[in-house]
């Protein structure tokens, strides 16, 4: 933790805010007509995701967080606890449910996904663009029957149902995109 | 000869990028100045490299070889007016130090004029037909679009006082209390973004506090007759019905010299010769533009750096 007045705040820096690490997404140097230097703040609180406006004097001082990146091993999800893993240290680290939100439905043991450290617990992640899961359950796909719907209901081994073309079956592994949620393409069958 | 087959350097293709810009930046700076003397001003130059520049709060100057490099041409000009001119111009560059952002360069091209005047409604004037000339000059319209908006430059122009705004805007009168860094804050985040979306706005009546080299006003001594001039949030000009009383100008130096020393600076000597010229100098009005500013509302630009050929990191 460093001490850093606000004309040191610069865009992508954490920094610690009523208890929280606040990430800067936008900042601003301002200065009405023979006033004073002003800087006009967007941060992004790291744990609740809300976005607020704030405007500091260049005098006002900040402690920065220590926020890092580290990429970790999901292993399992044991009620409702998930569970990362260091691949080098292999420092375990929990998650709840919760935190985990949509995430879970892209979650596969084995998978590298990126932790947001902070102080000792992870409090958010990013996972791949794209994920490869297994079909577990979907409807037969009856050749020549061209009067069905462009796509059908499918579950893969995560638990998370999507719709895809109808020629995908059990046991093919498909590519998901995990900011739309989305099918992408056949990967193998 | 030998063919180039390399690309170009990533600052060049960024350079030509600009062209449009400075193009246009060239037609404004010959309209500017084809505006004001076809107004009958003169054209004056003043020196950038000074022994003492306006002791001001949050103005830092830059320094070198024991002199102040100018962060205003006012004083030179005021004194030139004390001298007996009834109207002059000046575009030339000032330098204040950390002042760096979208809307702000460490080094900016500013245009200063002075004149004549019994109070400040002159001056105004003279900006809505400064910025119309420009317009017209420049593509035969009225209007300009910036921002995604359509700002109607044709005057007359709104006024409004700065209490007015902050009553409407802020929910507070700085005019009848002040402080100073709810009033920065609130303007730059409350009352700026608001003002001259639809036609250009001016914030006048200011807080004698705020008043900087302005005179207060005769009726109303908690206020005082400096105009600022804003145009789609862009703050563009300052004007001041100017300050001639030696004594308080000299006490409003000194309040500004004691702040600087209190914020750990070295505040700039009394500018004595400017304070002694000021009972010469016959009533008179005057107002600084941010070149650079009123270039970017004409190109539609986003940042000062796009309108200027190298930005402090550029050069």
């Amino acid at each position: 933790m460093a001490t850093v007045s606000a004309g040191d705040l610069r865009k992508g820096l954490a920094i610690e805010m009523e208890g929280a690490p606040h990430l800067i997404v936008a900042l601003e140097f301002v200065k009405p007509g023979k006033g004073q230097a002003l800087y006009r703040c967007k941060l992004k609180n790291l744990i609740t995701g809300q976005l607020s406006d704030r405007t500091y004097r260049s005098g006002d001082t900040f402690q920065t967080a220590e926020v890092r990146d580290t990429e970790m091993q999901y292993l399992y999800h044991h009620a409702d606890s998930y569970y990362f893993m260091h691949p080098e240290t292999y420092d375990q680290i929990e998650m709840s449910a919760e935190d985990v939100g949509e995430a879970s439905n892209f979650l596969k043991e084995g998978m590298l996904v990126t932790l947001l450290l902070y102080e000792g617990r992870a409090i958010g992640f990013n996972l791949p663009n794209f994920v490869e899961l297994e079909i577990t359950e979907t409807d037969k796909w009856v050749k020549g029957d061209t009067a069905s719907s462009d796509t059908k209901t499918a579950v893969v081994e995560t638990g998370y149902a999507l719709q895809v073309p109808p020629f995908v079956e059990v046991g093919d592994i498909i590519k998901i995109d995990t900011r739309t949620g989305k099918y992408v393409e056949r990967v193998k069958r | 000869m030998s063919s180039v087959s390399r690309d170009k350097p990533q600052f060049l293709s960024h350079l030509e990028s600009k062209r449009y810009n400075l193009l246009v930046r060239s037609e404004v700076l010959r309209l500017i100045r084809a505006f004001f003397h076809t107004k009958g001003f003169v054209e004056v130059e003043t020196p950038l490299l000074l022994s003492t520049v306006a002791p001001e709060e949050y103005i830092e100057p830059f320094t070198v070889e024991g002199r102040y490099l100018a962060a205003s041409p006012e004083l030179q000009m005021k004194q030139l007016m004390s001298a007996g001119w009834d109207k002059l111009f000046q575009i030339t560059h000032s330098f204040r130090k950390g002042e760096k952002g979208s809307l702000h360069n460490p080094e900016f091209t500013i245009l200063e004029w002075y004149r004549l005047a019994k109070e400040l409604e002159k001056l105004m004037e003279d900006m809505e037909q400064l910025f119309l000339f420009v317009a017209r000059g420049l593509d035969g319209n009225a209007g300009i679009s910036f921002g995604g908006g359509q700002v109607d430059l044709s005057p007359p122009w709104k006024r409004l006082s700065v209490t007015e705004a902050f009553l409407q805007f802020a929910g507070w009168d700085p005019v009848a209390e002040f402080d100073q860094t709810r009033f920065d804050i609130d303007l730059v985040s409350k009352v700026e973004p608001n003002l001259g979306f639809e036609k250009p706005v001016f914030l006048h009546s200011y807080p004698a506090a705020a008043a900087s080299l302005a005179a207060l006003c005769p009726d109303r001594p908690e206020a005082a007759m400096r105009v600022e001039l804003y145009i789609a949030g862009l703050e563009l000009a300052n004007g001041f019905f100017e300050l001639r009383d030696p004594v308080e100008q000299r006490e409003r130096f000194e309040i500004a010299r004691e702040r600087i020393r209190e914020s750990g600076r070295t505040p700039p000597p009394l500018p004595e010769v400017f304070i002694s010229c000021l009972e010469y100098m016959p009533p008179c009005a005057g107002a600084a533009l941010g070149v650079d500013r009123m270039v970017m509302l004409f190109c539609n630009a986003s940042s000062m750096n796009e309108v200027m050929a190298f930005n402090w990191e550029e050069c």
